[in-house]
């Protein structure tokens, strides 16, 4: 028991120093690849962690479409990150005491992993006892997913699609942009 | 006493992990590392609710036929595959948020942009012209 415990504080440890490696670099490249490293161990941490479901998202869909997506916007942008003229000294210290405060108060959770913590008390034994007879799907998540919660996942392909239209209306009005950039321009300096 | 550390450390290293994400996107000025802060706060959050679905000797929630199995909790788990796909839309929209400010202003630096507003800002107030405040000419 204590070894699967021992396992999850490493890969979180590695978790962390990735975090503040990507606090440290200015390149952009090495931000994108630290993201996808990031997420790939958070893949990790859901097997050791039981969830085989959500470290397949997480690989496939986290570490694999969010990369695409940062290079494909990398190749526009400048490729590195300018220091700020402004202190980061009041970001840093309200960060530092919120994370205090949420450290202190960590005593009060249970700990990991206590079948008599109240997450487990509530509704997920009747699902796991339900979903044999009623779906009818080995699988528990699957079921739960598509018809004890199916309105969730409605509600996400709603969103899915509102991000997607919202994406093409900006692009589209990028594009256009360039297309008659320089015009409008020009004859304002003219009448000035 | 290192087995109840061990038992909480995980919560504390997911806490340190959501303040790096939150001072990326308050404390620094480059668009594309605000967004990839947002992507760091989110997993951390994924990471504490997978966290609370952990039973110890627990299996996978995937149904055998054994009677006296202990299965993780699945519901977690079926909120965070929502959450992680919602999080890929979200993190598509900023990218491109991010493009069309760069291709309007030509960098994604906070700073520098507030310094070109306030030159467009005062040009309009030397050459007489009508000032107006959203910046979408």
């Amino acid at each position: 028991m204590i070894s699967e415990l021992l396992i999850n504080a490493f890969l979180v440890t590695i978790m962390l120093s990735i975090a503040i490696a990507l606090i440290k670099t200015r390149t952009v490249i090495f931000t994108v690849i630290l993201t996808s490293a990031y997420s790939l161990v958070a893949a990790l941490m859901f097997i050791t962690l039981d969830a085989v479901d959500v470290a397949f998202t997480e690989a496939s869909v986290g570490a694999g479409i969010s990369t695409i997506l940062f290079l494909a916007a990398m190749a526009y942008l400048p490729k590195k990150e300018e220091e700020s003229i402004r202190s980061e000294f009041i970001p840093a210290l309200s960060c530092i005491i919120l994370g205090g405060i949420l450290i202190w108060c960590s005593y009060d959770l249970p700990e990991i992993g206590q079948l008599t913590a109240p997450i487990h008390q509530h509704i997920a034994p009747e699902y796991i006892k339900g979903s044999k007879e009623d779906i009818g799907i080995p699988n528990i998540v699957t079921s739960v997913l598509a018809s004890y919660r199916g309105y969730d996942t409605f509600g996400e392909t709603i969103v899915v699609f509102t991000a997607g239209v919202a994406v093409l209306a900006l692009l589209e009005k990028k594009n256009a942009a360039k297309k008659n950039k320089s015009q409008p321009k020009q004859k304002i300096r003219k009448n000035a | 006493m290192i087995s109840s550390t061990i038992g909480i450390w995980n919560y504390w290293i997911v806490f340190c992990l959501m303040m790096i994400g939150l001072f990326l996107v308050i404390g620094r000025k480059n668009f594309l590392k605000k967004i990839v802060g947002l992507t760091i706060f989110q997993t951390s959050v994924f990471l504490l609710y997978i966290t609370f679905g952990k039973i110890k000797g627990g299996t996978p929630p995937i149904l055998n036929e054994s009677i006296d199995t202990i299965y993780s909790n699945p519901l977690p788990h079926v909120l965070i595959l929502t959450a992680i796909v919602v999080g890929v839309a979200t993190t598509a929209l900023g990218l491109s948020l991010v493009l069309r400010i760069n291709s309007e202003y030509g960098t994604i630096e906070e700073d520098d942009i507030s310094a070109q507003d306030l030159v467009d800002y005062h040009d309009d107030i030397e050459t007489g012209k009508s000032v107006d405040l959203n910046f979408n000419q």
